[in-house]
């Protein structure tokens, strides 16, 4: 498990970046933790000539909290998520999702930014992020642009994000109400055999709004809008949590792997699912 | 001050003896990353090999082109089968009697097969030149189910079918089919079949212990370098027989045994991966004469799942009979062993199916008999073991999973039926109906503090509730109760019957006193993690009244230790720890002689008394074997030689027997298929305890891979002979995370034959835990119909027993 040669850059601001991305073309690759990609690049799965480490790159690495909204830079790992307080206090579900990633060692390396822009369907945050209607900034030659993370994702490795382009920020509106990260998986350090994000409002005694969204069982995320609109205005009795796992069950298509075959990971999304969204709403 | 030190406990303390719980002595280095690992060694010049592996699992070799590699910065030299021909080197013994390809010889049999070898200055061009050998490949039809395998028109080893079509005998007598290996019977057959068709009771499963991998932390590797001056040949190696492997090496080279030192150094894991003799090593010894210069090798973790030994794959099938009170009155098991491309197994030559007859159990079963089948298929060879000596694991697996069976056709309790059936400490000395005398044992004084100590009836009553909560919907999850009573035979072995190619399964220690009293003993053996450092010494300590802080003891460099079978199959304390005791023995048979000159008495007037001997009758006249040691090398001493050793080949007597109870109390959510282990308790008695807390530590690390094995750790193949599971991130090895607590406990029986009772433990939590967690799961849905279910239970496995039986809406 040796990668093939490559190059090494280590650019210290997004300009040497974007110029070693712009001379090489789809030959260079960003690095930020490594954790999804040197596995990769050792399997000989990505051949990647050149590599670019964002390590020295400021700017990235910085978590604002402020009224309306939350911005995480993309260099921010998986433990600063999980350490930060203010963080936690405004949403917690990014805590909760953070210590069900990998194993310590894992986050202390693994980026958002890398978790995100990755495009592994395995991938937790983009879920996460989905849920959370969070919005992705990336910078290229061209100049900087936001996309929602609902519209990231096109394929298993394919997102919206141009081989010229760096993600540099999350940006997710401020959170209310209840929230649930639950995951099914093997061991410590594995990828869901189904993981459901889910984020709700109560109003009286009902669902004034749900958000909802599913890691791992489709070669993208899915957020499934159907799901959640199935319990707005309902007092989340059986009738609707049953409508809400139907709903989400026709937006997935989970293939058969080691985990198991498609009718148990239909079965455990659904069992999952209930689970998130009876915690949340008892967090509501 | 000298009296308070002078005190008998005093004494006794300062020894570290047995019964100690000494702190390893190996851990200093290992905690602080400064182990000798064979990856650690580096030689000047020192070049590295590494191979090109097949994609394929069946198919014909048509070319294989070398230029492109061959052209890569610091690639040397790249061998392939025709390079290795000339030396007669293409193919080597398997130490089952069978052969195997060093490189593919025209063809390969298994994806990963080793095809060619790229020798280079570093690992990185290595891997380079790798990417470039160019190797055109015809597949071939790819048989990965041994029962397809017996039925195949297509051959799968050609080497082993005649001209004519005729299927020669193989090492272990007549084969069936061209890709049957060898048929092994034990016990009566006639005899069993008609008690089974006469019984009041049958009950009858066939069930799958799935192919499964040791994965130890270290993986395999050596160093190989030829001194072409003097002739020399140094091998580093992960090797768990570093002298078997050394005459294995002078036998296949040529090169005579004197000129080869095999060294093993610090190994870090071995659990049976490490005993045979693979390809690489082979390999790197070639290069190394070829080139000159030393030859490092070491796998990759996918290298080492998908080719070195392998465990198990066994497909048994079984009837029990008994009465309708349920005495056990008959036992009938048939085994399709799927041993993969080669016969590379590593059992004593009289046993190709292992101490598989051991299966009878800990259970008083007049009749019984025994068939098994080995069959070659498109996988990887192996089948060594994995903490498990020789098939044992799979025999415990199958006796206890029959009990539960049968339990559940007699509609009753399974510990009772144990309890019924058990051999009775009275029946010790006890020959089992195939064939194996059991040493010694009390297994239901064993059970019945097991049973006391978890509350058993509680945990039954606990269990019956919560059958009911469920049927009312007041919870998703059952509960389970897993059982276990196992019966391991370990320390092989009596050379009468125990060889691997020929070579006795004796062991061997040889120790020398310095003058000042403090000692050296080199064994036969070579720590894996097993902490040989540690307990060796307290043995000697005891034996011969010298500190074990005193004494270092070595292993594994064939130029000092003594000949020796190495370690595995829990055979280091059965038979090496014994040499190491009858050494002891003849130094205080010298010491004592000394002490009566030293103290003008006859020889029989002095006792042996912890760390002296002392004047029978007047203990204030004393020698202390510092004393004597110094005496022994600077006193001119009527009609004795001067110095202080001793050496001791042993060749145990018998197998040793270790046994023990184990419960494990699971509760399993329905729904996801998720386990959850509330409670293990596991009590062994491994007869004399030399070292408690390295005991317990070995019960923790075999209780860890059993739950690997039965809940989620397989070696899974496609169809087109793929493997499924080949990193860790879908080959199951629990963490820290997903281990329970373990209560330890034990009783102590000590070996009748063994010179201080010992019997071995480091085996026994893997032969006792497997069934007992497997046992747990299938315990928790017995009261919805479930008899049985292969393991192993991964979280779908465990989700569609609950769906067959209903248990989803
Ligand atoms: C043992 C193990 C277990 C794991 N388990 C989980 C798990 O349970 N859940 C989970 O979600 N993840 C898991 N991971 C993945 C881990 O969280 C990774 O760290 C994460 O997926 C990627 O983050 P990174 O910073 O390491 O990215 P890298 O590996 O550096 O990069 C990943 C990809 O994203 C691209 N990229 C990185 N940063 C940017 C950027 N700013 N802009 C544009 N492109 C970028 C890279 O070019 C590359 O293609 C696991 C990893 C390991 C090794």
């Amino acid at each position: 498990m040796i990668p093939a040669a490559f190059e090494y850059h280590r650019p210290q601001d997004m300009a040497g970046v974007l110029a070693v991305l712009e001379e090489h073309g789809d030959d260079a690759r960003v690095m930020a933790g490594g954790h999804s990609l040197i596995p990769m690049m050792k399997l000989r799965m990505a051949d990647v000539p050149h590599l670019i480490d964002l390590q020295d790159v400021g700017g990235l690495s910085d978590i604002a909290v402020d009224g309306a909204s939350i911005r995480i830079g993309a260099l921010v790992t998986q433990a600063d998520i999980i350490d930060h307080q203010a963080l936690a206090a405004a949403a917690p579900i990014l805590r909760e999702a953070a210590l069900q990633i990998a194993d310590p060692q894992v986050r202390y390396m693994g980026t958002v930014g890398g978790n995100v822009a990755n495009g592994d369907p395995g991938n937790d945050m983009p879920g996460l992020m989905q849920c959370l209607d969070a919005t992705f900034t990336l910078v290229g030659t061209g100049g900087e642009r936001d996309v929602p993370a609902r519209d990231f994702y096109e394929a298993a490795y394919m997102t919206a994000r141009e081989d010229d382009e760096v993600l540099t920020a999350v940006t997710i509106p401020l959170p209310s109400g209840g929230y649930a990260y639950e995951k099914q998986k093997r061991k410590i350090g594995d990828y869901a055999t189904a993981a459901a994000a889910v984020q709700i409002t109560k109003s009286g005694g009902t669902c004034a709004s749900a958000a909802i969204a599913m890691t791992n069982l489709s070669d993208t995320p899915i957020y499934s809008d159907a799901a959640g609109a199935a319990l707005v205005g309902t007092t989340l009795d059986d009738a609707a949590l049953k409508a809400a796992v139907a709903a989400m069950l026709n937006d997935i298509d989970p293939t058969e792997d080691n985990r198991g075959p498609i009718a148990f990971k239909k079965h455990v999304a659904g069992v999952i699912l209930r689970r998130a969204i009876e915690r949340a709403w008892s967090r509501a | 001050m000298k009296d308070e030190v002078d005190t008998r406990e005093d004494r006794v303390a300062n020894l570290k003896g047995m019964g100690c719980s000494r702190k390893r002595v190996e851990d200093a280095r290992f905690t602080q990353g400064k182990g000798n690992y064979v990856d650690d060694i580096k030689l000047d010049g020192m070049l590295f090999g590494d191979f090109v592996r097949s994609p394929y699992a069946h198919a014909r070799i048509t070319s294989i082109n070398t230029e492109a590699a061959l052209k890569v910065p610091g690639v040397l030299a790249v061998l392939t089968a025709a390079d290795l021909e000339p030396l007669g080197l293409h193919w080597m013994p398997t130490l089952a009697g069978d052969k195997q390809m060093v490189l593919a010889d025209g063809k390969v049999l298994f994806q990963g097969q080793e095809v060619a070898f790229v020798v280079a200055e570093d690992r990185y061009a290595a891997a380079d030149g790798i990417e470039l050998v160019e190797v055109e490949y015809e597949e071939l039809p790819v048989i990965v189910d041994p029962f397809e395998a017996l039925q195949s028109d297509v051959v799968l080893r050609e080497d082993l079918v005649g001209e004519d079509g005729s299927i020669p005998a193989g090492a272990h007598g007549p084969r069936k089919h061209h890709n049957h290996i060898f048929t092994w019977e034990a016990g009566d057959k006639a005899p069993t079949e008609e008690v089974i068709a006469n019984a009041e009771v049958v009950a009858e499963e066939s069930m799958y212990y799935h192919r499964t991998h040791p994965c130890p932390l270290e993986t395999c590797g050596c160093v190989a370098s030829m001194d072409k001056v003097n002739g020399k040949l140094t091998l580093w190696g992960t090797f768990q027989a570093p002298h078997a492997i050394r005459t294995v090496v002078s036998l296949i080279s040529g090169i005579e045994e004197h000129n080869i030192r095999v060294i093993s150094p610090d190994i870090g894991g071995g659990f049976g991966n490490k005993v045979g003799a693979y390809p690489g090593y082979v390999c790197s010894v070639v290069a190394s004469i070829v080139t000159g210069k030393p030859v490092k090798w070491i796998e990759d973790r996918m290298d080492n799942l998908m080719t070195t030994a392998f465990a198990r794959d066994y497909h048994m099938t079984g009837k029990i009979s008994a009465t309708k009170e349920g005495k056990i009155t008959g036992l009938h098991c048939h085994v399709t062993a799927d041993h993969g491309g080669f016969d590379a197994c590593a059992d004593p030559t009289k046993f190709p199916a292992g101490f598989m007859n051991i299966c009878t159990g800990s259970y008083d079963i007049p009749t019984a008999f025994l068939e098994v089948d080995g069959v070659y298929t498109n996988k990887a060879p192996g089948g060594v073991s994995y903490r498990c000596s020789f098939r044992v694991t799979e025999a415990v697996y199958f006796i206890e999973r029959m009990i539960e069976v049968l339990a559940i056709k007699l509609n009753m309790d399974a510990a009772e039926l144990r309890r019924i059936n058990f051999i009775k400490k009275e029946q010790f000395p006890y020959t089992a109906a195939l064939g194996w005398e059991y040493d010694s044992g009390d297994y239901h004084t064993a059970w019945e503090k097991a049973l006391t100590t978890v509350d058993y009836e509680g945990l039954r009553a606990e269990q019956a509730q919560r059958v009911e909560d469920f049927k009312a919907g007041k919870t998703r999850k059952l509960m389970g109760i897993g059982l276990s009573f196992f019966t391991e035979i370990v320390g092989a072995g009596p050379v009468k019957n125990c060889d691997i190619l020929g070579l006795g399964m004796f062991d061997s220690c040889e120790i020398r006193i310095h003058p000042t009293g403090s000692a050296i003993a080199r064994l036969g053996t070579i720590s894996q993690g097993q902490g040989h450092a540690t307990t060796f010494a307290q043995i000697l300590a005891s034996e011969i009244g010298l500190s074990a802080d005193s004494i270092t003891i070595e292993e594994g460099d064939t130029d000092t230790a003594p000949y020796g079978l190495g370690t595995y199959g829990s055979r280091s304390t059965p038979v090496a720890g014994a040499a190491t005791a009858m050494a002891g023995r003849k130094i205080r048979a010298k010491a004592q002689m000394i002490a009566a000159y030293l103290l003008e008495v006859h020889d029989n007037d002095v006792e042996f008394d912890v760390d002296r001997f002392v004047v029978k009758g007047a203990p204030e006249k004393f020698k202390t074997m510092k004393e004597i040691a110094f005496a022994a090398y600077n006193q001119a001493i009527p009609g004795l030689e001067p110095g202080l050793e001793a050496v001791s080949y042993y060749d145990p007597p018998n197998m040793t027997y270790p046994f023990g109870a184990y419960v494990c109390v699971m509760d399993i959510d329905v729904d996801t298929g998720v386990p959850e282990i509330r409670r293990f308790y596991a009590l062994d008695d491994c007869g004399t305890r030399i070292n408690p807390m390295i005991i317990e530590g070995q019960v923790h690390g075999g209780l860890t891979e059993a739950l690997a094995v039965a809940l989620g750790q397989e070696i899974a193949y496609d169809d087109m002979g793929n493997v499924k599971t080949g990193t860790l991130m879908d080959f199951f090895l629990p963490t820290a995370w997903e281990v329970p607590n373990y209560e330890t406990d034990f009783t102590v029986t000590p070996s009748p034959h063994h010179p201080i009772g010992a019997k071995g433990v480091g085996e026994s939590p893997h032969v006792g835990g497997v069934p007992c967690f497997s046992n747990a799961v299938q315990d928790a849905f017995r009261p919805f119909g479930n008899t049985h279910t292969n393991m192993p239970h991964d979280h779908w496995r465990i989700w569609r027993t609950a769906n067959e039986l209903g248990l989803h809406d």
